[in-house]
């Protein structure tokens, strides 16, 4: 086949977004059925014999065409449609993994929630799940709207100021699914994207422990020098990195940055260049993003810089 | 028969009559319906210039939201490619879409209507042709200072739909976003003027025995679509005020830190906005309804199908606003309401496909480039209509909302619906308006240009949505495999634009304007628009029997040309034109119509300055544009309602009809009923949005408290009702003096003024913050759309007033008496509504 199929929305990995696959095919029958039926018709009233032209040039055609036929199936998909979108919509039971997102202007906070609703671990722009179980995702704003949307797990569901969404995500297998904001937030709103990796559940449960056991950020020799560099520079004023001073809460969190698969909001894979151009100027690379251009610092800073940062894992 | 007024419908079987007119009352009317030349051009009223300057405006428009898309097919032809910056790209695709919707679509189907409708109803022009053409002016001249922006980096950049927050101060804090709110809710009061004159045009002034039954296709749609309009844009009128309120004066309506609620946006704006694709959609269906029947040269198969069709989507399309709202975590009442009503908005418009395809089949249709338009048009808005019930399935919308998959999913639909069937009637009706037809062998190929084009463009770009594109983004990422449909939707979009670009060269190879010596009835329609006709429309308005009266009757054209039908000359020698009742269009009373003045223009002028100057924050210049534009409108009114001397006259054959009427069945009567419809769902959409920020954040409100401030508000405006009733009696009554009826209307102006300083001064008194929270903001705002009306009803009464000076007022009944007190009842009864709703809602205590 072509590159790019099967397309994400038909190439689902988990139980809610197989069901809007599903139905996917479905409608598109449906849709091939009808516009044949029309062509069909619109064919013989073009080019067709005579006696079928007489048969088609009636009010009964209308009856049947445009009033029967689209009453009988569009209530048969209605009522398909309403009872899986209530299925979709199941109650969630209040036991499942939960994690709150915050779509702000142009990445996004996740933070992972205890059995009481605290905020345990910090994150961004990247979401952590176990397989074969759903996760209860709490959609909220900081600014404008942004839609979150990782088509292979599931639908799309707004993040609006003042309210709060509930939405359910599951991956049966392990992987990584790609998702994109869906909402328009102005500026770089294309360049708004997001990963979710599946892992097997005990691998997650490692991870998940590994980081809530983290005290003290690692600070290997070699990053002594850009961990100094970190806070001289600023770049405390807006990071947090948990277990130092660095206690920024207006950009991504980075206590984790260096296990991250994609940096700048899922745009640039993470590597030690990378980081240095997005340090250096991400302005060029994301424009009109919210951090300013660092280009007074040089190369060796920003190896400094970014030799500390690839070490919080 | 019966009647519907009275009139003795044996008297129209006097028609055609039997001796031809003199040939010197056609001079006359030449003289009479003359348009001025040279710079005095643009006072003319007349709907055949207007219609045409309007057409070309909006097809300009077209061209241009065109370019701009080509624009954006080129920056999305490759991944990361450089065309168009971040910033230029946001502006492109918001104007693209702005341009398109609010400049091109609405508009051309206004300018069609009111280029054809008078001759398709064989009026001699629409009712208030100074209002045409203040429509045009405000519209042409709002339209391409708003397009200027562009220019200047200023274009609004927040989406067509312009969603708050995103487009709140706090998140645009430029001017972009007030060019946007004020420019467009600016050249919507244009809309709704020209839906006016469209509403009272169709139901007023059509051709005596042109019952509803037998109105023409085009005129049926065109009726359902000025109703729609009055109802749909005062939601986006409320919208874009309130908006503009908080971005300027900080009330909080959409701001959820303070009580506010940015869905409320969406419902006011989607409220608008899906009537919106109808309001599009159905004039398209009209004028294909009519082309089909002349090109299969045969009658529509299920006439009164469509009819229901067209009022059923009407009044579905009400009902579908919030299926643009799917993904914002809806309660699953709504969902499955919102969902059921937008698959049934399909069937009304699967009984048009149907009946198109019927007549097709008992027609004898011929290849000409109309067809190919019809058909093609036909066939893209099937595929678009599928596509649509798809996204009305809740659980798919959820994945395709906001994708690629819309972009396809909304240009089929509105190409297919409503893009290629006005290229067809361009072809269809050109020969009316100029001496020469369009190619035939040219249309073809700009035909399969388009129609390849718009395919190519769009049929990939559903796969693009499918796999994982948002819609709106200035770039993408490579390794997406989204390249190889973007190349062919860029590819498409160019092929469109070469057949777009040949249609312009015949145009300009070919058109040469003409009201009389046109290329005439190319395609052979049964329609009263294929008449004989000059600047005054057909010589004389004939009786029509059936819906094709040319057909019926092949020497009706002859008979009309000879006079001797209805209004052979001008009986007053005045401009004038047979007002008939609604449904059977019995003939009522002969109205005079104004004629070409300069004052629509200043007008509208003035008018677009005022609102152009505020958005550029030009404070000053904007506040001296204001009177000035209202002195424009009450000089151009002033020449209007003037009883002539002939009380009575001859309309032909001796059929004696009145030249004055006031009361329920005069023309103005139901033009100010339509105002006050749009002022009332601008109220209606202002309670709906105070009620519901409180559903959403009641732990905001308070008990207002003062309620006893109701008692003297509401004792206020009542004293002003019972004035005016007062006053309509002291009319109705003998005397020579209109002074003592006008005085009772001047007091009631005054206790009008008394209660809204009232209600004003009680919310001082109470300390309501219009900044703090949603609710003082709404309050406020309510208060202000009051103080509105309050305004108007002063400067009415002050033009009452003037006009009792000159003694234009007339006993025992008169047009702007009624007018005036019409609109002072309004307005006691939405204050006293609105003064009772603030205080005793959310509650005592």
């Amino acid at each position: 086949m072509f590159s790019g199929w099967p397309p994400p929305i038909l190439d689902p990995a988990g139980p809610y977004a197989s069901a809007i696959s599903t139905l996917s095919w479905i409608l598109f029958a449906m849709a091939a059925l009808v516009l044949a039926v029309v062509l069909a018709a619109l064919y013989v009233a073009l080019f067709g014999r005579l006696e079928l032209q007489r048969k088609l040039g009636g009010k009964r055609v209308i009856w049947f065409g445009g009033i029967a036929f689209p009453l009988v199936v569009l209530t048969g998909l209605l009522i398909y449609g309403l009872s899986l979108t209530r299925h979709l919509t199941d109650p969630i039971t209040g036991d499942e993994l939960r994690v709150r997102i915050t779509g702000e202007m142009w990445w996004w906070r996740v933070a992972y929630l205890d059995n009481e609703g605290r905020e345990v671990v910090h994150d961004a722009n990247e979401l952590h799940i176990p397989a074969g179980r759903p996760i209860v995702l709490e959609l909220q704003s900081a600014d404008v709207i942004h839609s979150f949307w990782v088509p292979r797990l599931s639908g799309k569901l707004d993040m609006v100021p003042g309210r709060r969404n509930l939405m359910r995500i599951q991956a049966d297998r392990p992987g990584v699914f790609g998702g994109q904001c869906a909402e328009y937030c102005g500026g770089p709103h294309a360049l708004m994207g997001f990963t979710v990796i599946a892992h097997e559940p005990g691998a997650f449960q490692r991870l998940m422990q590994s980081r809530l056991n983290r005290r003290r950020a690692p600070a290997p020799p070699a990053a002594v020098a850009g961990a100094q560099l970190f806070e001289a520079a600023g770049c405390a004023a807006c990071h947090r990195i948990a277990g130092t001073r660095a206690n920024g809460l207006a950009g991504p969190d980075l206590t984790h940055v260096g296990s991250r698969r994609t940096l700048g909001a899922g745009i640039l894979p993470n590597n030690r260049g990378t980081m240095m151009g997005w340090i250096g100027n991400s302005q060029a690379i994301k424009p009109n993003n919210r951090m300013p251009p660092y280009t007074l610092l040089s190369s060796d800073q920003l190896t400094a810089l970014a030799t500390y940062l690839e070490a919080q894992k | 028969m019966t009647s519907e007024t009275g009139f003795d419908p044996r008297l129209l079987e006097r028609f055609p009559t039997a001796e031809a007119r003199p040939d010197s009352e056609v001079d006359d009317l030449n003289r009479i319906w003359a348009a001025p030349r040279g710079w005095r051009m643009v006072t003319i009223v007349n709907n055949n210039y207007v219609g045409i300057w309007y057409v070309a405006a909006a097809f300009l428009f077209f061209l241009l939201a065109g370019v701009l898309a080509l624009a954006i097919r080129t920056q999305l032809a490759l991944p990361l490619l450089g065309v168009l910056p971040q910033e230029t790209y946001n502006q492109f695709f918001t104007m693209h879409g702005t341009l398109m919707m609010f400049l091109f679509a609405v508009p051309i189907m206004e300018a069609i209507g009111v280029l054809l409708l008078p001759q398709m109803l064989a009026a001699r022009d629409l009712p208030f042709p100074r209002l045409s053409a203040y429509a045009f002016w405000a519209y042409f001249i709002g339209g391409l200072c708003f397009f200027a922006s562009i220019f200047v980096g200023l274009a609004p950049n927040g989406g067509w739909f312009m969603y708050p927050p995103l487009t709140s101060m706090t998140y645009s804090p430029g001017i972009n976003a007030d060019f946007w709110l004020l420019g467009i809710g600016f050249i919507e009061i244009s809309a709704i003027a020209g839906a006016i004159e469209i509403l009272v045009g169709i139901l007023k002034t059509r051709a005596p025995g042109m019952t509803l039954a037998r109105m023409p296709l085009f005129a049926w749609a065109m009726l359902v679509f000025a109703g729609m309009i009055l109802i749909a844009f005062p939601a986006v009128i409320l919208g874009t005020l309130l908006l503009e309120l908080e971005r300027a004066l900080n009330w909080p309506f959409f701001d959820s830190t303070r009580g506010g609620d940015p869905l409320l946006w969406q419902h006011l704006f989607w409220f608008f906005g899906h009537p919106e694709v109808y309001i599009i959609f159905l004039p398209a269906a009209g004028l294909v309804s009519m082309m089909v029947s002349s090109l299969a040269k045969t009658e529509l198969v299920g006439y009164q199908l469509i009819v229901l069709a067209f009022l059923a989507t009407g009044f579905i399309s009400f009902g579908v606003w919030a299926h643009h709202m799917f993904t914002t975590g809806m309660p699953m009442l709504s969902v499955g309401f919102f969902s059921a009503a937008s698959m049934a908005v399909s069937i009304p418009a699967g009984i048009q496909v149907f009946s198109w395809i019927a007549t097709l089949a008992i027609g004898k249709p011929v290849f000409n480039t109309p067809t190919l338009f019809v058909i093609g048009g036909l066939v893209t808005f099937v595929i678009g209509g599928l596509t649509g019930v798809m996204v009305a399935m809740v659980p798919f919308d959820w994945q395709v909302h906001d994708t690629h998959f819309i972009v396809a999913h909304l240009h089929y639909v509105l190409i297919g619906g409503a893009v290629f069937p006005v290229f067809a009637a361009f072809y269809y009706w050109f020969g009316m308006t100029s001496r020469r037809a369009l190619s035939e062998r040219l249309g073809k190929w700009i035909f399969w240009l388009m129609f390849a084009g718009m395919h190519l463009t769009f049929l990939p770009m559903h796969l693009t949505g499918l796999m994982g594109m948002p819609r709106r983004v200035y770039t993408y990422l490579p390794g997406m495999d989204w390249e190889w449909t973007n190349l062919l939707s860029t590819a498409g979009a160019f092929t469109l634009a070469a057949g777009v670009a040949l249609f312009l060269f015949d145009i300009a190879r070919r058109f040469r304007f003409t009201v009389e010596d046109d290329a005439g009835n190319v395609y052979g329609g049964g329609t009263l628009e294929w008449l004989p006709t000059g600047l005054y429309s057909s010589r004389s308005i004939p009786v029509v029997r059936s819906r094709s009266p040319l057909w019926d009757n092949p020497a009706l054209s002859g008979e009309v040309e000879q006079g001797r039908h209805f209004l052979p000359n001008s009986a007053t020698g005045l401009r004038e034109t047979l007002i008939t009742s609604p449904i059977r269009a019995e003939p009522q009373y002969l109205q005079i119509m104004m004629g070409p003045s300069v004052w629509p223009l200043l007008g509208a002028v003035f008018t677009a300055g005022f609102f152009l100057l505020l958005t550029v924050q030009a404070y000053t210049p904007a506040i001296i544009c204001l009177p000035l534009a209202i002195l424009a409108i009450l000089r151009w009114l002033w020449d209007t309602d003037r009883p002539v001397q002939q009380a009575q006259v001859d309309v032909g054959a001796g059929v004696m009809l009145p030249t004055y009427v006031t009361g329920p069945s005069s023309h103005g009567w139901w033009a100010i009923v339509c105002v006050l419809v749009v002022a009332f769902m601008i109220f209606l959409m202002a309670v709906f949005g105070y009620l519901f920020v409180y559903g959403i954040h009641p732990e905001y409100w308070v008990s207002p408290g003062g309620q006893w401030w109701a008692l003297p508000i509401v004792a206020s405006w009542a004293a002003s009702a019972v004035l005016v009733l007062y006053g309509w009696r002291l009319l109705g009554r003998d005397g020579s003096s209109t002074w003592s009826p006008t005085a009772a209307i001047l007091f009631a102006c005054g206790f009008a003024v008394t209660a809204i300083a009232a209600d004003w001064f009680s919310w001082r008194a109470q300390g309501l913050d219009p900044e703090l929270t949603a609710q003082g903001a709404f309050s406020h705002a309510l208060l202000a759309l009051q103080a509105q009306l309050v305004a108007v009803v002063v400067l009415m009464g002050g033009y009452l007033a003037a006009r009792t000076a000159r003694g234009l007022v007339t006993r025992p009944s008169n047009t702007t008496f009624d007018v005036v007190s019409l609109f002072l009842l309004y307005t006691a009864a939405q204050g006293s509504a609105m003064a009772l709703l603030l205080r005793f809602f959310p509650g005592i205590g």
